[in-house]
């Protein structure tokens, strides 16, 4: 169970999701993902994909532009 | 006897139940319009759509049909009239026309260098990915007919098929948008 770090910065809806959704699916359930973003949809939407997905999310944490998203693969 | 019943019903309502959740779990659209923003949104909304673990089918008809088209092909062997409607209509997502400040074919062109500054994907790359996520194009055939376009001349991996193939798709699907 490893924690794998996603780089989204300068990507736009729907990119990150897109990424996210192909990089969890490669992963084992358990596994931790952390994505960062410094779009302003990634934290509605994310929060909406984890909804959706079943997957869970940690936490949303936030540092001038970027957002920072952990979540647990389903 | 009662318990008998009430097993019965349950076992009806857990079979309902699972028909009701396979249903959420697809999209069905329509793409009529041939407008790069159009199809641009479309492409959008299946890609997180596939993004988000559904199923995506895409029925293409009418001006859709330029968006899936290969950015060449020969037009050799057919009518003089569907020759001269596919030189008049653009071949394939990059040639396509805005719906609104086309201005001739300038607006296209402004509008991919502003969404290229502001780093948001390009239409075929996100055909391209929505296809590599496994997304269901069906090309409608009538007005494949109509216009003369043949099977060979839309990108590879795209099915053809009728309305019923859509309507099915659509019946279970919990969303069906029309753009």
């Amino acid at each position: 169970m490893g924690k794998t770090i996603l780089n989204f910065k300068g990507m736009s809806c729907p990119m990150p999701i897109i990424k996210l959704s192909i990089a969890t699916r490669k992963g084992a359930p358990g596994d931790v993902f952390e994505a960062v973003c410094d779009d302003p949809a990634f934290e509605p939407d994310i929060t909406a994909w984890c909804n959706e997905t079943g997957n869970t999310l940690n936490g949303i944490t936030k540092s001038g532009k970027d957002i920072t998203a952990t979540i647990t693969r389903k | 006897m009662e318990q008998n019943e009430l097993a019965k019903t349950v076992r009806e309502l857990e079979n309902r139940l699972a028909k009701l959740e396979k249903n959420s779990s697809q999209l069905t659209m329509v793409l009529f319009s041939g407008d790069f923003d159009k199809v641009f949104a479309a492409f959008i909304i299946a890609t997180g759509a596939l993004a988000m673990g559904k199923k995506v089918s895409l029925f293409v008809t009418f001006w859709g049909l330029d968006a899936i088209k290969k950015p060449a092909f020969k037009t050799s062997g057919r009518q003089f009239l569907e020759k001269m409607v596919l030189w008049m209509r653009p071949k394939g997502p990059d040639k396509l026309g805005t719906s609104k400040m086309n201005f001739g074919g300038i607006g296209p062109r402004l509008f991919r260098f502003m969404m290229g500054q502001k780093n948001v994907e390009s239409l075929p790359s996100l055909i391209g990915m929505a296809q590599e996520m496994g997304i269901k194009i069906i090309a409608c055939q009538m007005s494949m007919d109509v216009m003369g376009v043949k099977k060979e001349d839309l990108l590879d991996g795209i099915e053809v098929g009728g309305v019923a193939t859509f309507l099915s798709d659509s019946f279970s699907s919990n969303t069906t948008l029309f753009v």
